[in-house]
């Protein structure tokens, strides 16, 4: 097996430009099964722009990304959603569905054509709505779900999705406190059992610092720093990104970020 | 719950009750039928008057009412899925005016019969292109755009019919007023309309599932494996075809593509949802179940005279609608 070897994701001097404007220039990074990336930046730095290219999703203005050692292009977009998910920034329900029949929809790129959703899919919606804590609502409307349920609901559905390398667009938004611990340390668990890769948007550094072993950080000129997030989480480099002095606090060899 | 043996039960009890609609259309009329009639006019046994009538009239007719029905109604379901809004119609979004203005040009310029149908078809295609091109995108101001472009370019289609009108020699006038108000009665042949609707359910229904998600978002469709850019090309021209061969054969009858898809999805409830295996074939065959049955009575409750059927569609429609909807909220 050369899986072992090979990086989930890799980029190659990867440019992210919108508007005529450069967010992210000459990315070099690589993302190995088991692993989480934390990506942080300002509003507007780039931050969801990067991630739908890192997903395929939008073509680079320079460089290039593989899933698995190939093009997004030579994986075909089914073969593609079989080994990424992505969790959007925001979820639209223009038209009326049950909870269960939204977190089925990740099940479409593995089944054929004419194939309806079986028995085991279903399990597996199952499995992903309990994983989030929403096994009591399947066969509520989503219109009727709160803010919170409707993003864990979207967290489901990329769960049923079952990919090896999850981009989400950040997951932790309108989710409380304890419902945004739960789902980084779902994260934890699909990557220690399954290999499963996360790439996560956050605004959390702290969150980051202790569950990202990853972080990459846009400044929303072209410059990115990406390391191990214990090196590149210091106060010096957080003030820079939020163009805000943070003062990094020490708890029991723990260290925290504050705005000053 | 999706399921496909539920699926075909229901998509089993529509085609019945299309039939129900169409037998019912052959029966009714100023010289009115038994079951037992109509059964020996289609084992041959029957001939003369009574033949002459289902025949060459009333079947026609019904065939016709089926076809166009499912076809606005399936055109209305692929545009709802487009603009993934509710709202989306051929009416309402300019198609049928485009497809109007492309037949009607053909006539005044006195293009044949065949250009007249490639008329209404770029004409429809051209109104859908219009829509679409200046807006896409995800976003709440992106369909608000796409709707309010939709209206303007249904009134500027408008304005071009009264125009070609007013312009038009006093010998077209008559064939292009006739054509616009259309009814069902004026039917060649429906053939080529159900051919259509069958070669078109063909061509989505392998992509049913592609547009159920599509619904729901284009970024989270391409994610999911969804071929967005050719599933987009494939739904506007199948769209502007079924419109353009609609109002081709029956002129203007709104209100079908808007509704029908509504209706079947509440009373599908959440048992489909927008589950578009279900709704597209189902929509195709309530749509023509619709019309048939709201032409029948257009031409029987006031005998001799004809209501416009559009207002029969409407009257049917809107009840059941409003009632549905009221269940559902509760």
């Amino acid at each position: 097996m050369t899986a072992i070897t090979q990086a989930l994701l890799s980029t190659r001097g990867l440019d992210v430009a919108i508007a005529g404007r450069t967010l992210v220039r000459d990315l070099d990074i690589r993302v190995d099964s088991g692993e989480t990336l934390a990506i942080l930046g300002r509003n507007g730095s780039g931050k969801t722009t990067l991630l739908h290219t890192l997903a395929g999703l939008r073509p680079p203005s320079c460089g290039g990304v593989e899933l698995c050692g190939k093009q997004y292009l030579a994986h075909g977009p089914r073969a593609a959603a079989r080994l990424r998910g992505l969790l959007a920034q925001t979820q639209s329900d223009a038209f009326p569905a049950s909870v269960l029949e939204t977190a089925l929809i990740g099940r479409h790129p593995h089944l054929g054509r004419w194939a309806w959703e079986s028995a085991s899919d279903e399990r597996i919606a199952r499995d992903a709505l309990s994983a989030v804590g929403l096994q009591d609502l399947e066969g509520r409307e989503v219109h009727t779900l709160s803010g919170g349920e409707r993003q864990r609901l979207g967290i489901a559905t990329l769960l049923t999705q079952q990919p090896l390398l999850y981009f989400l667009d950040e997951p932790l938004a309108h989710l409380d406190l304890a419902h945004q611990i739960a789902i980084l340390e779902l994260t934890r668990r699909y990557a220690a059992a399954c290999g499963a890769a996360f790439v996560v948007v956050l605004h959390d550094m702290n969150l980051a610092l202790r569950y990202c072993r990853r972080t990459l950080l846009l400044f929303g000129d072209g410059r990115w720093q990406e390391g191990t997030s214990e090196e590149v989480l210091t106060a010096e480099s957080l003030s820079e990104l939020y163009g805000h002095p943070l003062r990094e606090l020490n708890d029991g060899g723990c260290r925290y970020f504050v705005a000053a | 719950m999706p399921n496909r043996r539920r699926a075909l039960l229901i998509v089993f009890l529509l085609a019945m009750a299309a039939l129900a609609s169409v037998a019912a259309s052959l029966a009714a009329g100023s010289l009115p039928l038994g079951y037992s009639d109509l059964w020996q006019v289609f084992r041959g046994d029957e001939t003369g008057i009574v033949a002459e009538v289902v025949r060459t009239l009333r079947l026609p007719r019904a065939l016709a009412g089926l076809a166009c029905g499912g076809l606005l109604a399936l055109a209305g379901s692929l545009m709802q899925v487009l603009l993934k809004n509710p709202l989306a119609d051929p009416y309402v979004l300019g198609v049928s005016g485009g497809a109007s203005v492309g037949a009607l040009a053909a006539m005044l310029f006195g293009l044949p019969l065949i250009m007249l149908h490639l008329g209404a078809f770029a004409g429809a295609l051209i109104s859908m292109l219009l829509v679409f091109g200046l807006a896409h995108g995800d976003g709440s101001w992106t369909q608000t755009r796409l709707l309010l472009t939709g209206v303007i370019v249904a009134s500027g289609c408008g304005a071009l019919v009264a125009l070609m009108l007013s312009v038009a020699p006093e010998h077209q006038l008559r064939g292009m007023l006739f054509w616009l108000m259309g009814d069902l009665s004026q039917g060649e042949s429906s053939w080529p309309a159900l051919t259509v609707l069958a070669l078109g359910l063909v061509a989505v229904l392998p992509f049913a599932r592609d547009l159920g998600i599509l619904a729901r978002g284009e970024l989270s469709a391409q994610a999911l494996g969804v071929p967005v850019a050719r599933l987009r090309i494939l739904v506007y021209v199948l769209a502007s075809l079924f419109t353009a061969v609609a109002v081709n054969s029956a002129g203007s009858i709104g209100f079908i593509g808007l509704i029908v898809p509504h209706l079947v999805r509440l009373a599908m409830k959440s048992s489909a949802g927008n589950d578009q295996r279900l709704l597209l074939p189902a929509s195709a065959l309530a749509g023509g179940a619709l019309l048939v049955t709201a032409d029948t009575l257009a031409r029987t409750i006031v005998a001799p005279q004809q209501l416009p059927v559009g207002v029969l569609t409407a009257l049917l429609g809107v009840p059941a609608f409003l009632y549905l909807l009221a269940r559902q909220q509760r």
